[in-house]
């Protein structure tokens, strides 16, 4: 389905709203760095993949915000910004723009406003995000099963079921986990921990998904708690 | 499929640059702010080799005392990117650190979901540079999204004074410096630079091989300030890592019109939204490879990268596409060249598109190889030993 550009899906959304969401855009520290005007050239749209099989534009992207145009903004960041690839392509701007960094600042602001928009593109997500964030590592062996990657065909079956093997007969002795991509340090989690309290990283989880927050805080509280840190910061 | 004829003339572009760069120098930004008291940076240990970068600046390698930051895709799905860094190193006999100190970049997260801000990412950084300044050994980024994604912090600390005060509050939190490395170096920069010393052990003929190279879009687009060009390799239009290393050990390196292309990886699309990731690799980059160069190996240096362009292929298969491009990391080709182990070191069987084919054009038996590593695993399976050693790997002949 394409992109709707009307501006009737949104109508009822009130103009101070969206205006205030693209203020937060705008205050990005990042923001004034990323875009400097449009020549309307096309080149991002010409190296961007998701323009190849999206109804997605990386130069809608930058016109729109050069000519602050709010209530399309609105409509992009509900229903264009979660197409992009984030692989910066884009950033062969010949004038200096970085649609890929707008992008990056407006889903931002959309997670941290609990857009319903942006709850629906990271649903199936949230196993990723209490991945990286309790342990430190994204990635697991373990994810390694059929019917997560059903796609990737039986070969996703032969490591799986070998996984335990496989992960000890790997030389370095940091990667005989199958739960972590490596072995990470006890201090290092309690650190990491540390950093998405003091950042406010954890209010954000929390904005988008309330029963992943419960379950981050239950993990993080008992470790930091046994390392005597007080968590109430 | 329209085919354009872009690539004879890049190729045949005359290189110049810039009389100046068109980009600050982050050495003297960095130094500067080193001066003033605001954050260390830590220098590349001697010896060191240097590059040039894209604008003519030089960027100094190190070729050992180490501290490896791996990547979280690398290690739990690709893991024989990772291995085969170290034994190159081991190979060489350069002192490095594989550290338990080091977490994630978090930057696959973070572009895939934006749950985190400038502040943490940052601070995520700087932490594992802070853990890396602590060993005395300098950190080498294996990821490319780690690598463009610090490259991307690095450019946001300098920038920002807010910023470097919230972080610098953090870290005196954990007991921790602000320490930037004086470069941010990417393990397939430090197989460029040592591609001369790696050439010097090679024992395999890989002059059989045809092979098409994949640049990490991370790499060489984002912050593209830092990435390595030369005048030799593609008339400095394009990165010279991987291809010059496959050069180097006499592989013949084969152009296709979308080199530029990224993979299709798309971060949250590789996890959620597949359908993209498959269609992209298949259509825009390993169709166009087979119909254009019909190379024997796809050669890449980034996680996504190995992961998608290898992964998509069996979907594009049961839909007739022209796919069958085994894909491979550069630090695996470059220890197989050297004579690694397809299997007990390049981990061959955690990748996905038939690769039998190409080591058997390059004179290996794969079935025998298969047999050594199981006769490895059954030494754990039978309990004469918990886990597998380098000693382990080394006993077994070349």
């Amino acid at each position: 389905m394409g992109l709707d550009l009307s501006m009737n899906k949104y109508a009822d959304v009130p103009y101070e709203e969206k205006e205030r969401l693209f203020n937060e855009v705008k205050a990005d520290l990042r923001f004034h760095h990323a875009l400097y005007g449009c020549y309307e050239c096309g080149i991002c749209v010409a190296a961007c993949p998701s323009a190849r099989f999206y109804d997605f534009s990386p130069r809608v992207i930058a016109q729109a915000t050069a000519r602050e145009d709010v209530d399309l903004i609105y409509t992009l960041m509900n229903d264009s910004i979660w197409d992009c690839s984030q692989c910066f392509s884009c950033d062969r701007c010949p004038r200096h723009n970085s649609p890929g960094m707008l992008i990056t600042i407006m889903r931002e602001v959309a997670v941290n406003n609990g857009l319903q928009t942006a709850k629906e593109a990271l649903e199936g997500y949230g196993r990723i995000i209490y991945k990286i964030m309790s342990t430190g590592t994204q990635v697991s062996p373990d994810m390694l099963q059929p019917n997560a990657f059903p796609d990737w065909g039986p070969h996703v079956k032969d490591i799986s079921d070998n996984l335990e093997w496989w992960r000890k007969a790997l030389p370095p002795e940091t990667l005989h986990t199958t739960e972590t991509g490596w072995a990470v340090d006890d201090k290092t989690i309690i650190e990491l921990y540390l950093i998405w309290h003091m950042t406010g990283v954890m209010d954000m989880i929390e904005e988008i998904d309330d029963g992943l927050h419960m379950i981050l805080v239950d993990v993080m509280e008992e470790k930091l708690e046994e390392e005597g840190y007080d968590v109430s910061f | 499929m329209i085919h354009l004829p872009v690539v004879n003339q890049a190729r045949d572009r005359n290189f110049e640059l810039p009389e100046t760069p068109p980009t600050e120098d982050y050495h003297d930004i960095l130094d500067q702010l080193e001066k003033d008291g605001e954050i260390i940076v830590q220098r590349v240990p001697e010896p060191y080799i240097e590059v040039k970068t894209k604008y003519g600046r030089t960027k100094k390698i190190p070729v050992e005392r180490t501290w490896h930051h791996k990547s979280c895709g690398q290690c739990g799905h690709i893991p024989g990117y990772s291995t085969s860094i170290f034994w190159l190193n081991r190979k060489l006999g350069l002192d490095y650190i594989d550290p338990k100190d080091q977490t994630s970049c978090t930057a696959w997260n973070y572009y895939a979901s934006a749950t985190s801000n400038p502040a943490a990412q940052a601070a995520v950084a700087i932490r594992n540079f802070a853990a890396a300044y602590e060993t005395g050994y300098f950190p080498i980024i294996h990821c490319g999204t780690s690598f463009g994604h610090y490259k991307e912090v690095r450019q946001s600390l300098m920038h920002y004074p807010e910023l470097r005060a919230q972080v610098r509050k953090i870290m005196e939190k954990l007991g921790k410096k602000l320490v930037i490395p004086e470069e941010i170096v990417h393990y397939s920069e430090w197989v460029y630079a040592m591609r001369d010393r790696i050439a010097e052990h090679q024992v395999m003929d890989m002059s059989p091989i045809t092979a098409t190279v994949h640049p990490a879009c991370h790499y060489h687009k984002l912050i593209e300030e830092d990435a390595i060009y030369t005048p030799e390799i593609y008339g400095a239009q394009r990165t010279a890592i991987i291809t010059g290393v496959l050069q180097k050990i006499g592989v013949n390196v084969a152009d296709y019109s979308t080199w530029f292309d990224c993979c299709g990886f798309g971060f949250r699309h590789i996890l959620v939204s597949r359908d993209f990731s498959r269609s992209f690799a298949v259509q825009r980059k390993i169709e166009v490879m087979k119909e254009e160069a019909n190379p024997d190996l796809v050669v890449t240096h980034d996680t996504g990268c190995v992961t998608t362009l290898d992964q998509s292929q069996f979907a594009g298969k049961a839909h007739d596409k022209k796919v069958g491009l085994p894909v491979l990391s550069d630090s695996q080709v470059a220890a197989l060249a050297l004579g690694a182990h397809p299997y007990l070191v390049l981990q061959m069987h955690w990748h996905n598109t038939d690769n039998k084919p190409f080591l058997e054009k390059i004179g290996i038996d794969p079935e025998e190889k298969w047999r050594e590593f199981e006769e490895q695993v059954d030494k754990l399976k039978n309990g004469e030993q918990l886990y597998l050693t380098w000693d382990d790997v080394e006993s077994v002949p070349v």
